[in-house]
Protein backbone atom coordinates (compact mmCIF):
# COMPACT_ATOMS: atom_id res chain seq x y z
CA UNK A 1 0.00 0.00 0.00
CA UNK A 2 2.64 2.48 1.15
CA UNK A 3 6.36 2.06 0.58
CA UNK A 4 8.98 4.52 1.75
CA UNK A 5 12.62 4.55 0.74
CA UNK A 6 15.48 6.43 2.40
CA UNK A 7 13.02 8.62 4.19
CA UNK A 8 14.70 11.43 6.06
CA UNK A 9 13.22 14.32 7.99
CA UNK A 10 15.47 17.03 9.36
CA UNK A 11 14.86 20.13 11.41
CA UNK A 12 17.77 22.35 10.55
CA UNK A 13 20.79 20.08 10.92
CA UNK A 14 19.15 17.74 13.39
CA UNK A 15 17.99 14.47 11.87
CA UNK A 16 14.58 13.67 13.34
CA UNK A 17 13.88 10.64 11.20
CA UNK A 18 16.00 8.41 9.00
CA UNK A 19 14.30 5.28 7.71
CA UNK A 20 15.96 3.30 4.89
CA UNK A 21 12.96 1.16 4.09
CA UNK A 22 9.35 0.96 5.16
CA UNK A 23 6.49 -1.10 3.86
CA UNK A 24 2.81 -1.13 4.74
CA UNK A 25 0.56 -3.82 3.27
CA UNK A 26 -3.02 -3.28 2.24
CA UNK A 27 -5.33 -4.20 5.12
CA UNK A 28 -2.47 -4.25 7.60
CA UNK A 29 -2.88 -2.77 11.05
CA UNK A 30 0.62 -1.67 11.90
CA UNK A 31 1.54 -0.52 15.37
CA UNK A 32 4.44 1.84 15.81
CA UNK A 33 5.91 1.89 19.25
CA UNK A 34 8.71 3.92 20.68
CA UNK A 35 9.67 6.18 23.53
CA UNK A 36 8.77 9.87 23.67
CA UNK A 37 10.68 11.93 21.16
CA UNK A 38 11.57 8.89 19.04
CA UNK A 39 10.08 10.51 15.94
CA UNK A 40 6.71 8.73 15.78
CA UNK A 41 4.67 11.83 15.11
CA UNK A 42 7.26 13.04 12.62
CA UNK A 43 6.94 9.72 10.79
CA UNK A 44 3.16 9.95 10.65
CA UNK A 45 3.32 13.53 9.37
CA UNK A 46 5.65 12.46 6.57
CA UNK A 47 3.61 9.39 5.59
CA UNK A 48 0.30 11.27 5.68
CA UNK A 49 1.82 13.94 3.41
CA UNK A 50 1.36 16.68 5.97
CA UNK A 51 5.02 17.64 6.01
CA UNK A 52 7.42 17.13 3.17
CA UNK A 53 10.39 14.93 4.06
CA UNK A 54 13.84 16.44 3.56
CA UNK A 55 14.80 13.42 1.53
CA UNK A 56 13.50 10.07 0.28
CA UNK A 57 10.57 8.72 -1.65
CA UNK A 58 7.10 7.65 -0.64
CA UNK A 59 5.04 5.38 -2.90
CA UNK A 60 1.31 4.83 -2.68
CA UNK A 61 0.34 1.64 -4.51
CA UNK A 62 3.57 1.92 -6.50
CA UNK A 63 3.12 5.55 -7.46
CA UNK A 64 5.68 8.09 -6.27
CA UNK A 65 3.75 10.63 -4.20
CA UNK A 66 6.62 12.35 -2.41
CA UNK A 67 6.54 15.53 -4.42
CA UNK A 68 2.85 15.24 -4.65
CA UNK A 69 1.85 16.82 -1.39
CA UNK A 70 -1.25 17.57 -3.32
CA UNK A 71 -4.72 17.56 -2.04
CA UNK A 72 -5.84 14.52 -4.01
CA UNK A 73 -3.26 12.34 -2.32
CA UNK A 74 -3.79 13.80 1.13
CA UNK A 75 -7.51 13.29 0.76
CA UNK A 76 -7.01 9.54 0.48
CA UNK A 77 -5.75 9.48 4.06
CA UNK A 78 -7.18 10.40 7.42
CA UNK A 79 -5.41 11.29 10.64
CA UNK A 80 -6.52 11.34 14.26
CA UNK A 81 -4.13 12.71 16.83
CA UNK A 82 -3.79 12.55 20.58
CA UNK A 83 -5.64 15.81 21.17
CA UNK A 84 -9.08 15.65 19.55
CA UNK A 85 -8.72 19.33 18.40
CA UNK A 86 -12.37 19.73 17.55
CA UNK A 87 -13.53 22.81 15.72
CA UNK A 88 -15.61 25.48 17.43
CA UNK A 89 -18.93 24.03 16.32
CA UNK A 90 -21.28 21.12 16.91
CA UNK A 91 -20.38 17.44 16.91
CA UNK A 92 -22.32 16.95 13.70
CA UNK A 93 -20.46 19.75 11.93
CA UNK A 94 -17.14 18.46 13.24
CA UNK A 95 -17.74 15.07 11.69
CA UNK A 96 -19.09 16.67 8.52
CA UNK A 97 -16.17 19.01 7.96
CA UNK A 98 -13.95 16.71 5.86
CA UNK A 99 -16.87 15.79 3.59
CA UNK A 100 -17.82 19.42 3.18
CA UNK A 101 -14.25 20.30 2.27
CA UNK A 102 -14.62 17.68 -0.47
CA UNK A 103 -17.81 19.37 -1.59
CA UNK A 104 -20.00 16.30 -1.24
CA UNK A 105 -23.72 16.86 -1.78
CA UNK A 106 -25.51 17.88 1.39
CA UNK A 107 -27.72 14.81 1.48
CA UNK A 108 -24.74 12.48 1.23
CA UNK A 109 -22.94 14.38 3.99
CA UNK A 110 -25.93 14.09 6.26
CA UNK A 111 -26.32 10.41 5.64
CA UNK A 112 -22.64 9.55 6.08
CA UNK A 113 -22.28 11.61 9.22
CA UNK A 114 -25.37 10.02 10.71
CA UNK A 115 -23.98 6.58 9.91
CA UNK A 116 -20.63 7.23 11.57
CA UNK A 117 -22.08 8.98 14.59
CA UNK A 118 -24.13 5.83 15.07
CA UNK A 119 -21.07 3.61 14.57
CA UNK A 120 -19.20 5.46 17.30
CA UNK A 121 -22.30 5.62 19.51
CA UNK A 122 -22.35 9.39 19.64
CA UNK A 123 -25.59 10.09 17.74
CA UNK A 124 -27.08 11.63 20.86
CA UNK A 125 -24.28 14.20 20.95
CA UNK A 126 -24.84 15.43 17.38
CA UNK A 127 -26.12 18.85 18.38
CA UNK A 128 -23.72 19.38 21.27
CA UNK A 129 -20.89 21.85 20.97
CA UNK A 130 -17.44 20.30 20.61
CA UNK A 131 -16.16 22.21 23.63
CA UNK A 132 -18.70 20.62 25.95
CA UNK A 133 -17.65 16.99 25.56
CA UNK A 134 -15.77 14.65 27.87
CA UNK A 135 -12.35 13.45 26.76
CA UNK A 136 -13.71 10.11 25.64
CA UNK A 137 -16.60 11.66 23.72
CA UNK A 138 -14.31 14.16 22.03
CA UNK A 139 -11.98 11.38 20.94
CA UNK A 140 -14.93 9.45 19.50
CA UNK A 141 -15.86 12.53 17.48
CA UNK A 142 -12.25 12.83 16.36
CA UNK A 143 -12.21 9.22 15.18
CA UNK A 144 -15.61 9.50 13.51
CA UNK A 145 -14.36 12.61 11.73
CA UNK A 146 -11.51 10.51 10.32
CA UNK A 147 -13.50 7.36 9.50
CA UNK A 148 -16.31 9.23 7.74
CA UNK A 149 -13.75 10.01 5.03
CA UNK A 150 -13.42 6.28 4.30
CA UNK A 151 -9.64 6.68 4.10
CA UNK A 152 -7.41 4.26 2.24
CA UNK A 153 -4.99 4.58 5.12
CA UNK A 154 -5.94 5.62 8.63
CA UNK A 155 -3.22 7.21 10.77
CA UNK A 156 -3.72 7.20 14.51
CA UNK A 157 -1.20 9.16 16.58
CA UNK A 158 -1.72 8.10 20.19
CA UNK A 159 -5.45 8.80 20.17
CA UNK A 160 -6.02 6.83 23.36
CA UNK A 161 -3.14 7.97 25.55
CA UNK A 162 -4.99 10.78 27.29
CA UNK A 163 -8.06 8.67 28.18
CA UNK A 164 -8.77 7.03 31.51
CA UNK A 165 -8.61 3.25 31.58
CA UNK A 166 -12.26 2.19 31.20
CA UNK A 167 -12.86 4.79 28.48
CA UNK A 168 -9.74 3.65 26.68
CA UNK A 169 -10.69 -0.02 26.82
CA UNK A 170 -14.16 0.59 25.43
CA UNK A 171 -12.90 2.81 22.63
CA UNK A 172 -10.12 0.36 21.75
CA UNK A 173 -12.69 -2.40 21.39
CA UNK A 174 -14.93 -0.23 19.24
CA UNK A 175 -12.21 1.02 16.94
CA UNK A 176 -10.86 -2.50 16.54
CA UNK A 177 -14.17 -3.81 15.35
CA UNK A 178 -14.65 -0.83 13.06
CA UNK A 179 -11.22 -1.26 11.49
CA UNK A 180 -11.89 -4.96 11.00
CA UNK A 181 -15.34 -4.43 9.51
CA UNK A 182 -14.09 -1.82 7.08
CA UNK A 183 -10.78 -3.57 6.49
CA UNK A 184 -9.02 -0.23 6.80
CA UNK A 185 -5.25 -0.15 6.43
CA UNK A 186 -4.07 1.49 9.64
CA UNK A 187 -0.90 2.92 11.12
CA UNK A 188 -1.32 3.17 14.86
CA UNK A 189 1.25 5.01 16.91
CA UNK A 190 1.40 4.40 20.61
CA UNK A 191 3.87 4.13 23.44
CA UNK A 192 1.57 1.76 25.28
CA UNK A 193 2.26 -1.91 24.70
CA UNK A 194 -1.14 -2.96 25.97
CA UNK A 195 -2.91 -0.91 23.30
CA UNK A 196 -0.60 -2.23 20.61
CA UNK A 197 -0.98 -5.86 21.61
CA UNK A 198 -4.71 -5.47 21.36
CA UNK A 199 -4.91 -3.61 18.07
CA UNK A 200 -1.83 -4.18 15.94
CA UNK A 201 -1.17 -7.20 13.69
CA UNK A 202 2.37 -6.07 13.08
CA UNK A 203 4.65 -4.00 15.21
CA UNK A 204 7.46 -1.64 14.33
CA UNK A 205 9.75 -0.30 17.01
CA UNK A 206 10.84 3.26 16.34
CA UNK A 207 13.76 4.57 18.35
CA UNK A 208 16.04 7.54 17.68
CA UNK A 209 14.35 8.23 14.37
CA UNK A 210 14.76 4.77 12.90
CA UNK A 211 12.74 1.55 12.76
CA UNK A 212 14.80 -0.85 14.86
CA UNK A 213 12.62 -3.92 14.43
CA UNK A 214 9.51 -4.83 12.45
CA UNK A 215 7.41 -8.00 12.36
CA UNK A 216 4.24 -9.67 13.58
CA UNK A 217 3.43 -8.21 16.98
CA UNK A 218 3.80 -11.45 18.95
CA UNK A 219 7.08 -12.24 17.24
CA UNK A 220 8.66 -8.89 17.94
CA UNK A 221 7.61 -9.08 21.57
CA UNK A 222 8.81 -12.66 21.97
CA UNK A 223 12.20 -12.08 20.41
CA UNK A 224 13.39 -8.51 20.53
CA UNK A 225 16.73 -7.78 18.93
CA UNK A 226 19.70 -6.11 20.53
CA UNK A 227 18.44 -2.59 19.88
CA UNK A 228 14.91 -3.15 21.09
CA UNK A 229 15.27 -5.66 23.90
CA UNK A 230 15.86 -3.07 26.63
CA UNK A 231 12.77 -1.10 25.70
CA UNK A 232 10.51 -4.10 25.10
CA UNK A 233 11.63 -6.02 28.17
CA UNK A 234 10.92 -3.03 30.39
CA UNK A 235 7.37 -3.06 29.09
CA UNK A 236 6.98 -6.83 29.35
CA UNK A 237 8.14 -6.84 32.96
CA UNK A 238 5.57 -4.18 33.76
CA UNK A 239 2.70 -6.07 32.12
CA UNK A 240 3.53 -9.53 33.50
CA UNK B 1 -25.73 68.56 37.39
CA UNK B 2 -28.14 71.13 36.09
CA UNK B 3 -25.99 71.51 33.01
CA UNK B 4 -26.22 67.77 32.36
CA UNK B 5 -29.99 67.80 32.61
CA UNK B 6 -30.16 70.86 30.40
CA UNK B 7 -27.99 69.08 27.85
CA UNK B 8 -30.09 65.96 27.95
CA UNK B 9 -33.23 68.01 27.49
CA UNK B 10 -31.65 69.89 24.63
CA UNK B 11 -30.51 66.65 23.05
CA UNK B 12 -33.99 65.17 23.16
CA UNK B 13 -35.37 68.41 21.77
CA UNK B 14 -32.87 68.50 18.94
CA UNK B 15 -33.46 64.86 18.06
CA UNK B 16 -37.25 65.14 18.24
CA UNK B 17 -37.34 68.36 16.25
CA UNK B 18 -35.41 66.53 13.53
CA UNK B 19 -32.96 69.41 13.20
CA UNK B 20 -31.62 68.87 9.66
CA UNK B 21 -28.11 69.97 10.56
CA UNK B 22 -27.88 67.53 13.46
CA UNK B 23 -29.21 64.79 11.23
CA UNK B 24 -26.65 65.62 8.60
CA UNK B 25 -23.77 65.64 11.08
CA UNK B 26 -24.92 62.35 12.57
CA UNK B 27 -25.31 60.64 9.22
CA UNK B 28 -21.92 61.86 8.06
CA UNK B 29 -20.34 60.60 11.28
CA UNK B 30 -21.89 57.20 10.72
CA UNK B 31 -20.93 57.09 7.06
CA UNK B 32 -17.34 58.10 7.68
CA UNK B 33 -16.77 55.83 10.69
CA UNK B 34 -18.41 52.78 9.19
CA UNK B 35 -16.55 53.18 5.90
CA UNK B 36 -13.24 53.55 7.73
CA UNK B 37 -13.85 50.50 9.93
CA UNK B 38 -15.05 48.46 6.96
CA UNK B 39 -11.92 49.22 4.96
CA UNK B 40 -9.70 48.61 8.00
CA UNK B 41 -11.42 45.26 8.45
CA UNK B 42 -11.10 44.25 4.82
CA UNK B 43 -7.37 45.01 4.86
CA UNK B 44 -6.61 44.24 8.49
CA UNK B 45 -8.02 40.72 8.67
CA UNK B 46 -6.08 39.19 5.75
CA UNK B 47 -2.90 41.07 6.65
CA UNK B 48 -3.30 40.14 10.31
CA UNK B 49 -3.91 36.53 9.37
CA UNK B 50 -0.81 36.48 7.19
CA UNK B 51 1.34 38.05 9.91
CA UNK B 52 -0.10 35.65 12.45
CA UNK B 53 0.43 32.45 10.48
CA UNK B 54 3.42 33.03 8.19
CA UNK B 55 7.03 32.94 9.28
CA UNK B 56 9.44 35.11 7.35
CA UNK B 57 12.39 37.32 8.11
CA UNK B 58 11.33 40.78 9.20
CA UNK B 59 7.99 39.59 10.52
CA UNK B 60 8.70 40.58 14.10
CA UNK B 61 9.82 43.99 12.96
CA UNK B 62 6.59 44.53 11.03
CA UNK B 63 4.55 43.37 14.02
CA UNK B 64 6.40 45.81 16.25
CA UNK B 65 5.69 48.67 13.86
CA UNK B 66 2.01 47.76 13.73
CA UNK B 67 1.88 47.53 17.52
CA UNK B 68 3.38 51.00 17.73
CA UNK B 69 0.76 52.09 15.19
CA UNK B 70 -1.96 51.08 17.65
CA UNK B 71 -0.87 54.00 19.78
CA UNK B 72 -0.40 56.42 16.90
CA UNK B 73 -1.59 59.84 18.13
CA UNK B 74 -4.49 60.90 15.88
CA UNK B 75 -2.99 64.35 15.37
CA UNK B 76 0.13 62.70 13.94
CA UNK B 77 -2.06 60.62 11.64
CA UNK B 78 -3.85 63.82 10.68
CA UNK B 79 -0.58 65.56 9.98
CA UNK B 80 0.61 62.75 7.68
CA UNK B 81 -2.64 62.70 5.75
CA UNK B 82 -2.51 66.50 5.45
CA UNK B 83 1.02 66.38 4.05
CA UNK B 84 -0.05 63.75 1.54
CA UNK B 85 -3.16 65.58 0.42
CA UNK B 86 -1.73 69.09 0.51
CA UNK B 87 -1.97 70.87 -2.86
CA UNK B 88 1.72 70.35 -3.53
CA UNK B 89 1.78 66.92 -1.85
CA UNK B 90 1.96 63.53 -3.60
CA UNK B 91 -1.83 63.17 -3.75
CA UNK B 92 -2.54 66.89 -3.96
CA UNK B 93 -4.14 66.64 -7.38
CA UNK B 94 -6.99 64.63 -5.96
CA UNK B 95 -8.14 67.63 -3.93
CA UNK B 96 -9.25 65.38 -1.10
CA UNK B 97 -8.13 67.59 1.75
CA UNK B 98 -11.08 68.98 3.72
CA UNK B 99 -13.41 66.32 2.32
CA UNK B 100 -14.98 63.33 4.10
CA UNK B 101 -12.56 61.13 2.15
CA UNK B 102 -9.67 62.73 4.02
CA UNK B 103 -11.36 61.99 7.34
CA UNK B 104 -11.90 58.39 6.27
CA UNK B 105 -8.22 58.12 5.37
CA UNK B 106 -7.13 59.46 8.74
CA UNK B 107 -9.50 57.13 10.55
CA UNK B 108 -8.23 54.15 8.58
CA UNK B 109 -4.72 55.13 9.58
CA UNK B 110 -5.62 55.00 13.28
CA UNK B 111 -7.85 51.91 13.19
CA UNK B 112 -6.02 49.68 10.72
CA UNK B 113 -3.11 48.95 13.09
CA UNK B 114 -5.57 47.97 15.82
CA UNK B 115 -7.55 45.59 13.63
CA UNK B 116 -4.38 44.13 12.11
CA UNK B 117 -2.47 43.68 15.35
CA UNK B 118 -5.37 42.14 17.27
CA UNK B 119 -6.18 39.83 14.35
CA UNK B 120 -2.60 38.66 14.08
CA UNK B 121 -2.52 37.95 17.81
CA UNK B 122 -5.64 35.83 17.42
CA UNK B 123 -4.08 33.76 14.66
CA UNK B 124 -0.81 33.38 16.53
CA UNK B 125 -2.69 31.73 19.36
CA UNK B 126 -3.98 28.92 17.17
CA UNK B 127 -2.54 25.55 18.12
CA UNK B 128 -0.14 24.54 15.30
CA UNK B 129 -1.47 21.00 15.63
CA UNK B 130 -4.95 22.24 14.76
CA UNK B 131 -3.56 23.59 11.49
CA UNK B 132 -2.09 20.15 10.75
CA UNK B 133 -5.36 18.49 11.68
CA UNK B 134 -7.39 20.70 9.35
CA UNK B 135 -4.90 20.01 6.56
CA UNK B 136 -5.23 16.31 7.30
CA UNK B 137 -8.99 16.60 6.92
CA UNK B 138 -8.33 17.55 3.31
CA UNK B 139 -8.49 21.34 3.33
CA UNK B 140 -7.07 23.42 0.51
CA UNK B 141 -5.06 26.49 1.53
CA UNK B 142 -8.12 28.68 1.14
CA UNK B 143 -10.37 26.29 3.03
CA UNK B 144 -7.77 26.14 5.81
CA UNK B 145 -7.73 29.94 6.15
CA UNK B 146 -11.50 30.06 6.20
CA UNK B 147 -11.78 27.41 8.92
CA UNK B 148 -9.11 29.10 11.02
CA UNK B 149 -10.85 32.45 10.64
CA UNK B 150 -14.03 30.89 11.95
CA UNK B 151 -12.04 29.45 14.87
CA UNK B 152 -10.89 32.93 15.93
CA UNK B 153 -14.01 34.86 15.00
CA UNK B 154 -14.57 36.02 18.59
CA UNK B 155 -11.18 37.67 18.67
CA UNK B 156 -11.65 39.11 15.20
CA UNK B 157 -14.91 40.74 16.21
CA UNK B 158 -13.14 42.11 19.27
CA UNK B 159 -10.55 43.61 16.92
CA UNK B 160 -13.30 45.24 14.87
CA UNK B 161 -15.01 46.58 17.99
CA UNK B 162 -11.72 48.07 19.20
CA UNK B 163 -11.11 49.62 15.78
CA UNK B 164 -14.58 51.12 15.76
CA UNK B 165 -14.07 52.53 19.25
CA UNK B 166 -10.94 54.29 18.10
CA UNK B 167 -12.63 55.73 15.02
CA UNK B 168 -15.81 56.98 16.64
CA UNK B 169 -13.85 58.70 19.42
CA UNK B 170 -11.32 60.29 17.11
CA UNK B 171 -11.34 64.08 16.81
CA UNK B 172 -7.84 65.49 16.31
CA UNK B 173 -7.24 64.04 12.87
CA UNK B 174 -10.78 64.67 11.65
CA UNK B 175 -10.44 68.30 12.66
CA UNK B 176 -7.10 68.66 10.92
CA UNK B 177 -7.87 66.94 7.61
CA UNK B 178 -11.60 67.68 7.50
CA UNK B 179 -11.60 71.22 8.76
CA UNK B 180 -15.00 70.94 10.46
CA UNK B 181 -16.72 72.60 7.51
CA UNK B 182 -20.43 72.96 8.06
CA UNK B 183 -22.44 70.78 5.72
CA UNK B 184 -19.31 69.13 4.34
CA UNK B 185 -16.92 67.67 6.89
CA UNK B 186 -18.53 68.42 10.22
CA UNK B 187 -18.92 65.29 12.29
CA UNK B 188 -20.09 64.80 15.87
CA UNK B 189 -16.71 64.94 17.56
CA UNK B 190 -15.52 68.02 15.70
CA UNK B 191 -18.75 69.90 16.28
CA UNK B 192 -18.57 69.06 20.00
CA UNK B 193 -15.12 70.65 20.13
CA UNK B 194 -16.46 73.69 18.30
CA UNK B 195 -19.55 74.11 20.46
CA UNK B 196 -17.50 73.82 23.65
CA UNK B 197 -15.09 76.47 22.42
CA UNK B 198 -18.06 78.71 21.74
CA UNK B 199 -19.38 78.08 25.24
CA UNK B 200 -22.51 76.29 23.97
CA UNK B 201 -22.32 73.54 26.56
CA UNK B 202 -25.94 72.48 26.15
CA UNK B 203 -25.53 71.81 22.42
CA UNK B 204 -22.17 70.13 23.05
CA UNK B 205 -23.79 67.87 25.62
CA UNK B 206 -26.65 67.12 23.27
CA UNK B 207 -24.21 66.13 20.54
CA UNK B 208 -22.22 64.01 22.98
CA UNK B 209 -25.36 62.10 23.94
CA UNK B 210 -26.02 61.38 20.28
CA UNK B 211 -22.42 60.27 19.81
CA UNK B 212 -22.54 57.99 22.78
CA UNK B 213 -25.85 56.51 21.72
CA UNK B 214 -24.42 55.71 18.28
CA UNK B 215 -21.31 54.17 19.79
CA UNK B 216 -23.44 52.19 22.18
CA UNK B 217 -25.82 50.84 19.53
CA UNK B 218 -23.06 49.78 17.17
CA UNK B 219 -20.82 48.26 19.83
CA UNK B 220 -23.80 46.51 21.33
CA UNK B 221 -24.77 44.98 17.97
CA UNK B 222 -21.22 43.84 17.29
CA UNK B 223 -21.02 42.30 20.75
CA UNK B 224 -24.28 40.52 20.14
CA UNK B 225 -22.97 39.17 16.87
CA UNK B 226 -19.85 38.06 18.69
CA UNK B 227 -21.67 36.28 21.49
CA UNK B 228 -24.45 34.79 19.38
CA UNK B 229 -23.08 31.26 19.27
CA UNK B 230 -21.84 28.98 22.03
CA UNK B 231 -25.29 28.55 23.47
CA UNK B 232 -25.17 24.78 23.02
N1 LIG C 1 9.95 21.32 14.19
C1 LIG C 1 10.86 20.73 14.96
N2 LIG C 1 12.09 21.29 15.13
C2 LIG C 1 13.01 20.71 15.90
N3 LIG C 1 12.85 19.56 16.53
C3 LIG C 1 11.66 18.94 16.40
C4 LIG C 1 10.60 19.50 15.62
N4 LIG C 1 9.54 18.67 15.68
C5 LIG C 1 9.93 17.64 16.47
N5 LIG C 1 11.18 17.80 16.91
C6 LIG C 1 11.96 16.86 17.72
O1 LIG C 1 11.98 15.67 17.01
C7 LIG C 1 11.94 14.58 17.86
C8 LIG C 1 10.80 13.66 17.47
O2 LIG C 1 9.58 14.29 17.75
P1 LIG C 1 8.19 13.51 17.58
O3 LIG C 1 8.11 12.96 16.22
O4 LIG C 1 7.12 14.42 18.01
O5 LIG C 1 8.37 12.35 18.65
P2 LIG C 1 7.29 11.32 19.23
O6 LIG C 1 6.01 11.53 18.52
O7 LIG C 1 7.87 9.98 18.99
O8 LIG C 1 7.20 11.60 20.69
C9 LIG C 1 11.82 15.13 19.27
O9 LIG C 1 13.11 15.12 19.84
C10 LIG C 1 11.35 16.54 19.05
O10 LIG C 1 11.82 17.37 20.07
MG1 LIG D 1 4.12 12.13 19.23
Amino acid sequence: MITAKNLEVRAGKKVLLSIPHFELQEGEVLGIMGPNGAGKSTFIKALALLEKPSQGTIFLKGKDITNDLTLDMRRRFAVAMQQPLLLDTTVFQNVAVGLKLRKLPRQEVKQKVAYWLEKFQISSLAKKHGANLSGGEAQRVNLARAMVLEPEVLFLDEPFSALDFPTKVQLLKDIKSIIQQTNTTTVFVSHDLMELKFLADTLAILMDGDLKQTGPTEEVLASPNSSTSGFINDWQSLLN
Amino acid sequence: MELLLEGLKKAIEMILSGDPEILEITLLTLKVSITAVLISTLIGIPVGMFLGLARFPGRKFILAIINIGMGLPPVVAGLWITLFLWRSGPLGDLAWLYTPTAIIMAQILVSLPIVTALTSTAFQQINPKLILQVKALGATKLQLYWILTKEVKLAILAAIIAGFGRVIAEVGAAMMVGGNISGETRILTTSIVMEVSKGNFDIALALSFILMTLAFIITFSLTYLQQRKRSL
